[in-house]
């Protein structure tokens, strides 16, 4: 479990990670939610992966940290709060400047020699 | 009294929702007063506290009464209360700045301000780091919207690259508090520092990554090279009384590696000793240069103030890398001092653009400033300020950098560097200077609309300026008192026995 637990977080982070150097800000937001997912199952993880384990004292034999699950609520909840602002702001940068490039006028593909 | 510890974090939430509300977010006029009011009794809030810190010593407040570790608990010493009331005097004084037109240009101006006076106040007083992450985010989305106030296109740029830049930043900071939750098993700053002296074995190379991602986030947002790329362009787009006011936030930065450099990578602290302390000295260092060659290219005064910035965040952290409670000292007085001076400049260069027709910052030959007394007079103090000469406030801050450094032994590296950079600081705005204000030529369009400088415009930068000479006027009990604030940072005993004799 730890291992495809681990191999999911990575690959979304590395989605994330690759959107974001698109240096487009309509990939980048999306590459923004992915780390931001990848960010929460990996706070969820820091307090170990476990089953049928309760987070309430009392309810069961073992039990499971509840701090890391509250933690991830507030990451959850900010992070998406984060990501509204940045649709917005992609939307009005298209607007304002006509194109969704983030760093130029120009095409990012154009300049590193991407084949469209 | 003890609830008093909050305040400095409830009192801006609260103003900026009744800022919200009916009688002030309909009636400009009400709207300002009172949001002028709130920011001047948050600013006695904070010193309120700080007289009573300085009595009675540091105190630790736990919120909603659950105890420390497990609750979240504010912590008020010298330091962040000192931050707090500079804080919320920079926020007063942009307020009556904003309050002669510029708050009109977008919407919900003043709630903002509050907001982010909120954030950061929240930042220099928890002490918890989870906690830390949200006061973040909190400054971060007011900082945001200030940001695109009355923006343009070329806003809109600046604005999606600090967005950006700041949203992978939070992501990095969220990694890394997972990383070192999972081998410390504490979000309590304090009981972090017990519980990484205890780590072994693996733990303590897992602890080292979640320690210097942190490192990196803090490096963000203080713009340490080559972190520091955003700042500029950032600061010269927006609004100069919104750049002014963030010349606060870098400080957020600065102050949380400041934090967690005495508590968890404190010298006794075991396997994390210092962690990254070369990196920090080297890059900051080398942040001090970068800037200063900023400083030299800018070809507006916005963009040249914004690299002083850099300049100023760059010596800060070599200071604080140092680790030693006479450069922390130094750090604490540079710090007050560097936060409203370049806030002074920023307003000045607004008050000084408007008077310039198209030529606006720029720095080139142009029609003469209206007011060229007045505010030259304020661009020159200021300027001698953040140059170092004396005898104005930042003359005493550069010598005693100097000397905390000489009698730290660090001095072969960074004296050659803070020097040469100082003399081409002081070339580079006096030029910018002489040029905006002397060179002049009488144009036709001279004659035409000419408005003088708004009363509280001039007010908000005056009160700025005068801070320098005060902190010079009041060098020896200013003096004595960032010595008390830095021993007390370095001192953490207090705090660990706060959070319940862990």
């Amino acid at each position: 479990m730890e291992l495809l637990y681990s191999i999911c977080v990575g690959v979304l982070v590395a989605c994330g990670v690759f959107l974001i150097l698109r240096a487009r800000s309509f990939p980048i937001v999306l590459g923004l939610t992915m780390l931001s997912y990848a960010v929460n199952l990996f706070l969820f993880a820091s307090g170990r992966l476990s089953i049928n384990h309760a987070a309430i004292l009392g309810t069961n034999e073992q039990y499971a940290d509840p701090l890391p699950q509250a933690l991830v609520l507030t990451a959850i909840v900010i992070g998406f709060a984060m990501t509204a602002f940045s649709v917005i702001l992609s939307i009005r940068a298209r607007a304002d400047l006509g194109n969704d490039y983030v760093n130029s006028e120009q095409k990012p593909s154009a300049r590193i020699g991407v084949k469209k | 009294m003890q609830h008093l510890v909050a305040f400095p974090v409830l009192f801006p939430l609260l103003s900026a929702l009744l800022l919200l509300l009916p009688p002030c977010g309909k009636n400009m006029k009400i709207r300002r007063w009172a949001s002028s009011l709130f920011a001047l009794i948050s600013f006695a809030i904070s010193i309120v506290l700080l007289t009573n810190v300085l009595e009675n010593g540091p105190a630790t407040y736990a919120i909603g009464n659950w105890q420390a570790p497990f609750g979240i608990v504010l912590t008020a010493d010298l330091l962040s209360l000192t931050l707090t009331s500079l804080a919320s005097f920079l926020s007063f004084c942009c307020i009556l700045y904003s309050s002669a037109g510029d708050d009109e240009k977008g919407n919900f101006f003043h709630p903002l301000v509050h907001f982010l006076l909120m954030g950061v106040s929240g930042a220099f007083l928890t002490g918890d780091i989870f906690n830390l992450f949200v006061f973040f985010e909190v400054l971060l989305i007011a900082s945001y919207s200030l940001l695109m106030h009355a923006g343009d296109k070329r806003n809109t740029r600046a604005a999606l690259h600090y967005v950006i830049i700041n949203l992978v930043g939070s992501a990095i900071f969220l990694i890394s508090l997972g990383t070192l939750y999972g081998v410390i098993g504490s979000l309590n700053m304090q009981d972090m520092a017990v519980r990484i002296t205890q780590l072994s074995g693996d733990d303590i190379q897992i602890a080292k990554i979640g320690g210097s991602l942190i490192l990196i986030v803090f490096a963000l947002k203080a713009a340490l090279l080559p972190l520091h790329l955003w700042l500029p362009n950032t600061y010269s787009t927006a609004m100069p009384v919104i750049a002014a006011l963030f010349a606060i936030m870098t400080k957020v930065g600065i102050y949380s590696i400041m934090r967690v450099y005495n508590l968890l990578f404190a010298a006794d602290s075991g396997p994390l000793a210092a962690l990254g302390q070369d990196w920090l000295w080297y890059a900051a260092l080398a942040t001090i240069a970068v800037g200063t060659f900023g400083v030299l290219a800018s070809q507006n005064m916005r963009k040249l103030i914004a690299n002083l910035v850099v300049v100023s965040a760059g010596t800060l952290i070599a200071l604080v890398s140092l680790q030693q409670a006479a450069a922390t000292a130094a750090a604490i007085y540079y710090l007050i001092h560097s936060t409203l001076v370049c806030a002074a400049l920023f307003l000045v260069i607004d008050l000084v653009s408007n008077q310039r027709g198209k030529l606006a910052d720029r720095i080139t030959t142009g029609r003469p400033v209206k007011q060229g007394l007045v505010l030259g007079f304020g661009f020159f103090i200021a300027a001698l300020t953040v140059i170092g000469m004396p005898p104005l406030s930042g003359f005493v801050g550069k010598i005693w950098i100097l000397k905390s450094t000489y009698e730290l032994g660090e001095y072969q590296l960074f004296w050659p560097v803070y020097l040469v950079s100082s003399l081409l600081l002081l070339v580079a705005v006096t030029r910018a200077g002489s040029i905006v204000f002397w060179q002049n030529k009488q144009t036709e369009a001279d004659k035409s609309e000419f408005k003088p400088a708004h009363i509280s415009k001039l007010v908000s930068t005056y009160l700025l300026i005068a801070a320098s000479p005060l902190l010079v006027i009041f060098a020896k009990p200013m003096t004595e008192f960032c010595q008390q604030a830095a021993m007390q940072l370095h001192n953490v005993s207090w705090m660990t026995q706060a959070a319940g004799g862990l």
